[in-house]
């Protein structure tokens, strides 16, 4: 299981459609999660997805991720159907999700959190009989990836829990961008942090875009949304309400729109408007 | 950029400070400290032969104190080592008293051993039972079968084979057991298992923080059940080890296995809450209360004061823990 971490699949010219969901339906008993949206996520974008409680963005994520499989609807994946039926056939496919709570061990070093559940062995017999672990590997490459992806961190050897908590969700975010190699999913990756450690996420998260990784971002701060979308994708009563971007409509009307006062209105705005 | 002015004092610590705050260093230093007073007390202690004698009185409790650490290291607990330890030696004395081969009844105690932890990391790992529980559980029942099958009686071991650990052989004036050499081979074994692989890393990892190890897709039940046998085989060649050292398998002893394991693991720096800790640190708390018990004894002190000072330590050794996790935050 030797991972090659720097060289990656050429990612697709911007604007292509890496990630596509239609009419994804989810009931939970009475309850009906997801009334049959659409999600369509291209190169080299930000794709927000917002939403108010009970909007269906959690579950709607859980399907792209593996976590939950859809009652209806289909995924593709550049193009062609994939079925999820755990987060493992997701994450094999190069999908890599990113969690609100900190999803690292404190007592370990970092290059040793970047590369957790998939070690890097020896080559040799050295790694395939006595499992020998290339720890000088996996630190020079945790360092390469760190600094490519300009998170500057006090020493790759420092445990993460004497990190602060924006550095440690650093961590957890260059995991995914390291091993991810279609797309990267995060869930509220700021909302356990403070206002500054926010920004070097949200840092992160513009260079992984520039590197060519799309990501799909789901947050419930609004200003945080406006700072990194390309597009918004408006959710409400489990459906794709309105697809905007930052540059389309205001704040305000965003909330309008999630809350139902507004009507949101469905033509998809064209990306290279987008900018970035 | 303020993340780089953080890093500084963390840089500063240089060599020295990466020993200093290397879990295994206070432990050690402690080690030392009671070696020198009781060089200094009496003049018998700082002896080959009694040096030798104080490893040689640490091979059991130090070999289950493996295991225990693994377990501990994934946030859990063992209460039944020294209970599975004493069945194995009652298995492998009661079969060879009834005149089975050696080699085989040998190896059926430490396949059964074996079955008894991996019994527990089924149901620590599966059912998702508390391991506090579980093997306090199993302990219950492990001891009844052993009286059951010991019905009473002790068995004296004169097999060579179930005696071979304790044979010495001398280096100079030391005499080495072939006992201490089998528990020094399982300490680098277990060390190398622990550090050098990813096995180990995961080990690390579950007790760290269970759901993200199960988030970044570490298979968190099998790690679990693999740790829980492979300390139950280890609990196996700690009974052999016993035989070795007292030719008699005894129903009543090693009473204190899992508590005397514990205090080890505790004493050599190795967190409760798991995580945190090295195994090198479980080998110096063996040896310290090692040194502890043999050196009061040696100064003529009552030995009701040993149980007493090793407490201290045990609570000490939790409170600096807690200390350093609260500074930490």
């Amino acid at each position: 299981m030797s991972t090659e971490v720097k060289t990656k699949p050429s990612l697709p010219p911007r604007g292509t459609v890496v990630l596509e969901a239609h009419g994804i339906v989810k009931r939970y008993g009475h309850v009906t999660a997801l009334a049959g949206t659409d999600l369509e996520l291209r190169a080299g974008e930000v794709l927000a997805i917002v939403g108010d409680n009970g909007a269906g963005k959690s579950t709607l994520i859980k399907v792209l991720c593996g976590a939950v499989v859809p009652d209806a609807g289909k995924v593709l994946l550049d193009g062609k159907p994939v079925h999820f039926r755990s987060p493992l056939d997701a994450r094999r496919l190069g999908i890599e999700t990113v969690y609100q709570d900190l999803a690292v061990a404190p007592a370990l070093d970092i290059a040793t959190n970047l590369f957790l559940g998939r070690e890097v062995r020896r080559s040799g017999p050295l790694g395939s009989w006595f499992r020998l672990l290339d720890k000088g590997r996996m630190r020079r490459e945790a360092q390469w990836e760190m600094d490519e992806l300009k998170f500057h961190l006090p020493s790759i050897d420092s445990a993460v829990e004497k990190l602060s908590g924006g550095q440690r969700q650093g961590v957890a975010v260059a995991r995914a961008a390291i091993f991810a190699r279609r797309l990267v999913i995060m869930d509220e990756p700021t909302a356990a942090l403070g206002v500054r450690e926010s920004g070097q996420v949200l840092n992160l998260i513009r260079t992984i875009r520039d590197r060519g990784l799309p990501v799909i971002l789901i947050s419930h701060d609004m200003p945080h949304v406006f700072e990194v979308a390309d597009r918004i994708q408006i959710m409400r009563l489990g459906r794709r309400a309105a697809l905007t971007t930052p540059q389309r409509h205001t704040m305000p009307e965003v909330v309008a729109i999630m809350t139902g006062a507004a009507r949101g209105d469905e033509p998809v705005p064209d990306s290279n408007q987008a900018g970035g | 950029m303020s993340l780089i002015s953080a890093a500084k004092p963390n840089r500063t610590a240089g060599g020295f400070g990466r020993v200093v705050t290397t879990p295994t260093f206070g432990p050690l230093v402690v080690l030392i400290a009671f070696c020198a007073v009781f060089s200094v007390t009496t003049r018998t202690f700082w002896a080959a032969g009694n040096l030798s004698l104080v490893v040689q009185q640490s091979v059991i409790v130090g070999t289950l104190a493996i295991g225990q650490t693994m377990i501990i290291l994934t946030a859990g607990i063992d209460l039944a080592n020294g209970g599975i330890a004493v069945l194995g030696t009652i298995i492998a004395g009661r079969l060879v008293a009834q005149e089975q081969n050696p080699a085989l009844s040998l190896l059926f105690a430490l396949v059964l051993c074996t079955c008894f932890g991996l019994t527990a990391g089924l149901l620590v790992s599966r059912l998702m039972l508390p391991p506090f529980i579980v093997t306090l559980g199993l302990l219950g029942i492990i001891t009844a079968i052993t009286r059951l099958v010991a019905q009473g009686g002790a068995f004296p071991v004169t097999d060579d084979l179930l005696s071979w650990t304790g044979n010495a052989f001398a280096v100079g004036d030391t005499s080495i057991t072939y006992g201490m050499i089998i528990m020094f081979c399982l300490y680098l074994l277990v060390w190398y298992l622990l550090t050098q692989t990813a096995w180990g890393r995961h080990v690390y990892a579950i007790g760290n923080n269970r759901e993200a190890a199960r988030l970044v897709g570490i298979p968190v039940q099998t790690r679990l059940l693999s740790v829980y046998t492979f300390a139950g085989l280890l609990y196996g060649i700690a009974a052999w080890l016993a035989l070795g050292r007292i030719p008699n398998a005894d129903p009543n002893a090693l009473q204190n296995g899992n508590l005397d394991s514990i205090t080890a693991v505790v004493i050599g720096g190795t967190s409760l809450f798991g995580g945190r800790g090295s195994l090198w640190g479980t080998l110096i708390g063996t040896l310290i209360v090692a040194v502890l018990r043999n050196g009061l004894t040696l100064t003529g002190i009552d030995p009701l004061w040993q149980d007493l000072v090793t407490g201290i330590l045990v609570i000490s050794a939790v409170a600096l823990d807690q200390m350093s996790r609260r500074r930490q935050r």
